[in-house]
């Protein structure tokens, strides 16, 4: 043994970090890398959004949400119409069948299964889909809906047939936030529910539940941005088209979206619709950034 | 007995039967639901696995060794290169993802910077992956592969900027769970640890990482399952070459999902059956590394 380690005598100077010793400036090293990455990481995200933002300004104008998309080689026309009304309806079918299978899902989780086992399959379950590849979803759409065996259905490349796949793509985050803002809700406001005599229906319907709505709102708007920027489970449920819906059969017939025209027309070789390409896709990344800025400022105030 | 009754005034009454029927239904409805999460799942392996089965009687687990995909005259297919590139894409991507986005959950879960510019920073990676994969696809075609292309021998749409795209959009992944994961172990250890004169860094590799080993572990798993799986970025960058293997990353490759994405909407017959194989293969690839994502996830939290 070191006669340093045997002495008890109290040296406050080799409490003092040494500035020089490979020790600190390992950790100097350390945080620096760090920091770096974390820049890093940050620039891509300012790239694309800016390459995106700056070609897309120069190239989106009234026209470019009224028109049909052009034909190869037409200078200086068309738009996105039928893709923007394409989106919208798509997503519009996804959030009418995800969210009350969502919002009940998760009330049957936070309130009806206190403990239970069963409760945690279904969130595992949750889990386990949220992470299923976006074109199994496709390809399990295009199953059932597409080619599908099934005589009462209407089979075919349709918009019903997309919506179905954006709905599934939907559920889990619907659930998981659902099921988060009705956590936040007290447990003291359904006791006092219950002890005014409320069933468990009126305490969830009309008590809990409009507490938990401004962040379940927040979370079904996120699944909506998420849904909206969707291609992979649209190319083959609802495939595209060219021209605006045909209002008899507008559910049951091939639909164009923003984002499979966005696919499409990039990976072409001609500018025009590569200049609509890039419009679409402002339109996107301006509704992803304004729903999560909007959502970040929503959730940020707590309701309770 | 006779006391309770007497004494309760008319607003305290027993419940209609209506009433605690209606409960009843609106609590089966809320469990019919949540079932229904888990039948979709099933629903899911179990169309897939129908769907394939003509491929699967004619082509067995020789499937997945061959590299072959010849729609016509006579059809002959095998997914040996598509699932090459299914994992080689996903190691690359994961190679510069995983270092980076843990030094990002370290730097934004220590005290390096003021709390406000560490939410928005937090909220800045969180947004790399609400950016649509579309859309990462467009910027990769028109900036990404021109940039690469003076600086490498790449010659258009290949492994490289595939990779490097998949590794930006898993990047949050990593960062978000391994962030969560450093910030859910005890402040006692570290607190142990800087006083037995352990440096910060000493402290976070000695200490903190391994006791947040297996929540970082699932969040690597979990971001694994989102590269395999991970479509249209892939798609527009990876040049979709079907039948043959190229060890170069500068080469065009293929993954199962672009795969999908690019023959489905046109396939017929024994092709969609063979689609449909490749799919439950994806399938069956992701939902192993998801369930066990979740396994190590779920260990994390009862710490």
């Amino acid at each position: 043994m070191t006669s340093e380690q045997s002495s008890f005598s109290f040296n406050p100077s080799r409490l003092k970090r040494d500035p020089k010793s490979p020790r600190t400036l390992l950790g100097l090293i350390m945080t620096a890398i760090a920091g770096l990455f974390t820049l890093l990481a940050v620039i891509p995200l300012g790239f694309v959004l800016y390459y995106i933002l700056i070609k897309g300004f120069s190239s989106i104008n009234l026209q470019s949400f009224t028109q049909l998309p052009p034909p190869p080689m037409v200078e200086n026309q068309g738009g996105f119409g039928n893709a923007l009304l394409g989106t919208m309806i798509m997503v519009g079918i996804a959030t009418l069948i995800s969210v009350p299978i969502g919002v009940m899902t998760a009330i049957y989780l936070s309130e009806f299964s206190a403990g239970s086992k069963v409760a945690e399959w279904v969130r595992f379950a949750t889990n386990v889909l949220s992470g299923v590849p976006s074109i199994i979803i496709g390809v399990f759409a295009y199953g059932i809906l597409v080619i599908n065996p099934i005589p009462w259905f209407y089979r075919g490349y349709s918009a019903w047939a997309g919506g179905f796949a954006l709905a599934l793509l939907m559920l889990p985050t619907i659930i998981r936030a659902t099921e988060e803002a009705l956590k936040l809700v007290p447990r003291e406001v359904r006791w006092a529910s219950v002890g005014v005599g409320a069933n468990d229906y009126q305490t969830v319907l009309q008590v809990v539940l409009p507490a938990a709505i401004p962040a379940i709102v927040t979370g079904v708007t996120l699944g909506v941005a998420r849904a909206a920027g969707e291609t992979a489970p649209l190319l083959f449920t609802a495939l595209n088209t060219q021209f605006w819906p045909n209002w008899d059969e507008w559910l049951f017939e091939p639909t164009a979206s923003l984002s499979v025209l966005v696919y499409n027309f990039a990976t072409v070789p001609f500018e025009n619709q590569n200049e609509i390409a890039f419009a679409a896709a402002l339109v996107l990344v301006l509704f992803v950034l304004i729903t999560n800025i909007v959502a970040r400022v929503v959730t940020s105030r707590e309701t309770y | 007995m006779s006391f309770t009754q007497d004494n309760s005034s008319d607003s305290i009454q027993p419940r209609s039967l209506k009433e605690r029927r209606f409960d009843q239904t609106f609590k089966g409805l809320a469990r019919f639901f949540a079932f229904l999460i888990a039948a979709i799942l099933l629903a899911i392996a179990l169309l897939v696995t129908i769907r394939a089965w003509p491929a699967i009687a004619e082509y067995h687990l020789g499937f997945l060794f061959k590299s072959t995909w010849k729609p016509n005259d006579p059809p002959d297919f095998g997914v040996l290169p598509a699932i090459y590139g299914t994992i080689v894409s996903s190691m690359l991507a994961l190679a510069i993802s995983v270092p980076i986005g843990l030094g990002i959950a370290i730097f934004l879960s220590e005290d390096y910077l003021p709390t406000k510019v560490q939410r928005i920073l937090v909220f800045l990676v969180e947004l790399l992956a609400a950016i649509p994969s579309v859309l990462y696809g467009l910027w990769g075609i028109f900036v990404l592969i021109p940039f690469l292309k003076e600086i490498t021998p790449l010659r258009g749409p290949a492994m490289l900027p595939a990779a490097l795209i998949l590794a930006i959009m898993t990047l949050p992944i990593i960062a978000a769970l391994s962030r969560d994961a450093l910030s859910n172990v005890p402040l006692e250890l570290r607190q142990a640890s800087v006083g037995l004169g352990a440096t910060r860094w000493e402290t976070i590799f000695f200490i903190i990482l391994p006791a947040a080993s297996s929540g970082i572990i699932g969040g690597i798993m979990l971001a694994l399952g989102r590269a395999l799986g991970e479509t249209m970025a892939a798609t527009m960058l990876i040049g979709n070459n079907n039948t043959e293997i190229d060890f170069s990353i500068f080469e065009p490759s293929n993954t199962i999902a672009s795969l999908l994405a690019n023959q489905f909407a046109e396939a017929s017959g024994l092709q969609v059956s063979a689609l449909m194989y490749a799919g439950l293969i994806l399938f069956i690839l992701t939902l192993c590394v998801n369930i066990l994502a979740e396994l190590l996830v779920k260990r994390l939290q009862k710490i």
